[in-house]
């Protein structure tokens, strides 16, 4: 209940950019652990997995805040729709949580250690907790968007909330998203480091992905239409405009590919994944709990709303600036090939 | 009514466990955030003097100390997500009636750790890429992000003891929620301070007792000496500001929380001149076996010996935290806290006389456990305000009982997290002993090749 209609959506708006940032660097960082599972063996997968390793190395940590980001701002501004989401939802939330500690530990653990059986060990445990958060974070997405998480305190049902078409549909996207995202991203890192071979055998596995992913997401509509039918109505209703802007995003970022345009193909296959979001979040506009609580009634009041934008803002200020001092140092940092002697450095190539 | 009764029969069952769950996590992460705290100031204090003095001994243990930064902030990073998760999936009532109001300095906790994630990961990298001077500035981010992140967590902390900045309407809803009053309630401060210098020494003594028990093994050479000399300093320093520290907040806990000290004290009657009780056993609202300090309460809290402190006869019954694990909480911490004070004063006599560490093996032995002691100390003190606000979790106004999730199978998480925090915490150790042993060693945020030489470095930086 707030007296002002515009303040609440724009707190949401905010930390609705924080989850695409999540999805698309998070994602990557996912998915680059999913592709380093199928790698193959220790031997046929050294040089992929050394190719991933450096591409997610200093920055894995700051990719992830992103997820903290969008909690702490749903639980401050909108306290009760979160307390239902986690409450209700706390099975999946629990395992993604268990599977970041894993990924988190194993990844920053795996190059202290030189022993090769604790490196699989390591390496086993990241690649297994990337395949498996993102498929409980996106069931958690799959729950809240077909409308099985009413409002109060594990009102819920702990169980069908989670596992059910619509959650089975949302994992199994997540998972495939984060795959396609990461080797669209991997693609530009190999060839920057002149690992051709590499970048091509990315680019394939980006196709695929990018196909299998176009499929499940069309095929999956079916899915929603059965279980969802309100969430369907709002895809191909309100949302069908921006559904539309991501089909053609992703159509155009696979013809990127085909003619190796990998910068390019980054930002359409970004703005592919971002639109997919874009277009859950207006499909179930008003609703933060479909079908029954909206953002108006969900959110607190101004003066928090207040303080929290200007936490925002001034916050932003400070962390943009810094982040893009990271990224630019490290991307200049390392023009060279994983595991060989670096060459002369020859400033900086930022894609 | 059968759904009310079922999701009651949830709660009461997911109580224990859940806090047991929380006080875990907690615990576990609390070690690790006093170095993301304090560390960063001890890492860059020793590379300058090392740059200074021309010191390569010190420069290497810099170096080493900034990996093992890197692998314990890791560890941190990943304790502190699951903690953000735990805070809604176990405590929802807190968070749905309250977040509004305290909620949001986690909101600037997490900018601050952002940004400490992201200049912990160019401290490493910068490492021989840039030149001393901009490396030790790029520092003063993470310097000052790890300390206003403790700030921005204890006043969370602070206000579940102490609740303002709101007002409750007739039905006991949080109306006029204001965020920014409640980040600054009587405890923020000294609570913050208290966390802070624990910090210091925690940091201070672990570090130093890795070093002790290296020379303790014959190893005395320069670098071991420094490894001790400057964390132990530190450390020493800290100690005697943190029974000033102390002062301060028991006079804010008897103001505000008076049952949390009856319990602290163990004291059940309200008593003019009350002496200081040491240890015992409470039984039937008696203090049993305990060493008492006469007037020593008193002078304590009011300094005046007559001076009146409350007992917990004050409280209804139900309103009463578990006095014995406060009490004993409680004089762990300040027993402990003593005994390093004394180890600091012993090491500060002997520098001040004769300008070295003192060569006795019984003070490498009693550094040796310092580490072991002040991570103790901090437990125990941690335990003392947070079971000292039991029943409650916002003082005073919502128990923790009424809290926690009734969600079915909740209880089932801890034995997760036991078996989890166990693995994590065989390979933390591990890595910090393979790279105490092997200071080439990656840290989690390095990136993998070694660096070029300074000069090569610079040039491509500019």
């Amino acid at each position: 209940m707030n007296p002002d209609p515009v303040l609440p959506e724009v707190v949401l708006g905010v930390m609705f950019v924080g989850l695409i940032a999540y999805a698309l660097f998070g994602g990557a960082d996912f998915g680059a652990g999913i592709w380093d599972l199928l790698a193959g063996g220790t031997r046929r997968g050294r040089r992929q997995r050394e190719l991933i390793e450096h591409s997610l190395g200093p920055v894995w940590e700051a990719n992830h805040v992103w997820l903290i980001f969008v909690l702490v701002v749903l639980w401050t501004a909108f306290s009760g729709a979160f307390a239902a989401v986690v409450t209700t939802l706390y099975i999946p939330l629990t395992l993604a949580a268990f599977g970041m500690i894993a990924r988190g530990a194993a990844f920053a653990f795996r190059k202290s250690v030189t022993t090769l059986a604790m490196r699989r060990f390591f390496g086993a445990a990241f690649a297994l907790s990337s395949l498996v958060t993102p498929f409980f974070l996106g069931a958690v997405v799959g729950g809240v968007a077909s409308g099985r998480v009413p409002p109060g305190i594990a009102a819920g049902n702990v169980v069908t909330s989670w596992l059910n078409p619509t959650s089975l549909l949302g994992g199994v996207m997540a998972v495939l998203v984060c795959g396609y995202l990461a080797a669209v991203f991997l693609c530009g890192d190999a060839r920057r480091e002149g690992e051709h071979d590499l970048a091509d055998q990315f680019r394939a596995r980006a196709l695929a992905a990018a196909t299998v992913t176009g499929v499940v997401g069309l095929g999956g509509l079916a899915v929603l239409r059965a279980d969802a039918p309100a969430l369907f109505d709002g895809l191909t209703g309100r949302a069908l405009p921006v559904i539309v802007v991501s089909v053609l995003a992703g159509v155009a970022a696979i013809a990127l590919l085909v003619v190796r345009r990998y910068v390019l193909a980054r930002l359409a296959s970004a703005l592919a994944v971002a639109t997919v979001l874009v277009g859950w979040a207006a499909a179930q506009y008003p609703y933060v709990l479909p079908p029954a609580l909206t953002i108006d009634q969900a959110a607190r009041g101004t003066p928090t709303l207040v303080a929290m934008l200007v936490a925002l803002v001034v916050g932003g200020v400070v962390l943009v600036p810094a982040l893009i001092y990271l990224y630019v140092l490290f991307q200049r940092a390392h023009p060279e090939h994983p595991g060989s002697t670096p060459p002369p450095r020859t400033g900086a190539v930022v894609p | 009514v059968d759904a009310v009764e079922l999701a009651l029969a949830g709660a009461a069952v997911n109580l224990f466990p859940a806090r047991l769950q929380m006080a875990l996590s907690l615990g576990w992460h609390i070690v690790f955030s006093c170095f993301g705290i304090a560390f960063p100031a001890i890492v860059v204090f020793a590379e300058w003097r090392g740059h200074r003095r021309g010191n390569p001994a010190l420069t290497e243990l810099a170096h080493t100390w900034a990996k093992a930064m890197g692998v314990l902030f890791a560890a941190g990073a990943v304790s502190g997500t699951l903690l953000s998760f735990e805070m809604g999936i176990l405590w929802p009532g807190l968070m749905d009636r309250f977040g509004e109001v305290f909620g949001f300095p986690f909101v600037l906790e997490g900018f601050a750790f952002f940004i400490e994630a992201i200049f912990v990961g160019v401290y490493l990298f910068g490492w021989d890429r840039m030149s001393p001077r901009a490396h030790m500035l790029s520092s003063a981010p993470m310097i000052v992000s790890g300390i206003a992140g403790a700030f921005f967590v204890v006043s969370a902390n602070a206000w579940m003891n102490n609740p303002t900045g709101f007002r409750l309407d007739a039905a006991g809803k949080v109306v006029d929620a204001r965020p920014w009053a409640a980040m600054f309630g009587p405890s923020t401060w000294p609570q913050f301070v208290h966390m802070w210098m624990a910090a210091f020494m925690v940091t201070g003594f672990l570090t130093a007792s890795v070093y002790a028990v290296g020379m303790l093994r014959g190893r005395r050479d320069r670098y071991h000496r420094f490894g001790l000399l400057i964390p132990l300093t530190v450390a020493a320093i800290a100690a005697p500001v943190q029974i000033g520290v102390g002062d301060w907040i028991a006079n804010t806990v008897a103001e505000n929380q008076p049952a949390k000290l009856a319990a602290m004290e163990a004291r059940y009657e309200t008593t003019a001149g009350a002496p200081l009780s040491l240890g015992g056993i409470y039984r039937d609202d008696q203090l049993h076996y305990a060493l008492e300090v006469p007037y020593g309460l008193s002078l304590l809290i009011h300094h005046d010996p007559n001076g009146v402190v409350p007992g917990l006869e004050e409280v209804p019954p139900d309103e009463r935290p578990p006095v014995n694990v406060v009490h004993l909480a409680y004089d762990s911490m300040v027993g402990l806290g003593s005994a390093l004070l004394a180890l600091g004063a012993w090491f500060g006599l002997v520098w001040w006389r004769r300008r070295r560490i003192p060569t006795t093996a019984w003070f490498l032995r009693a550094v040796a456990v310092s580490g072991v002691a002040a991570a103790a100390a901090l437990q125990a003190g941690w335990i003392t305000t947070e079971v000292g606000r039991q029943p409650w979790i916002v003082y005073g106004l919502m128990r923790t009982a009424d809290a926690v999730s009734p969600a079915p199978g909740l209880y089932l998480g801890v034995f997760a997290v036991v078996a989890i925090y166990a693995v994590l915490t065989v390979f933390t150790v591990i890595v910090l002993r393979r790279l105490a042993s092997r200071h080439d060693t990656p840290a989690p945020q390095d990136v993998e090749e070694s660096p070029p030489d300074r000069h090569a470095g610079e040039a491509a930086l500019r």
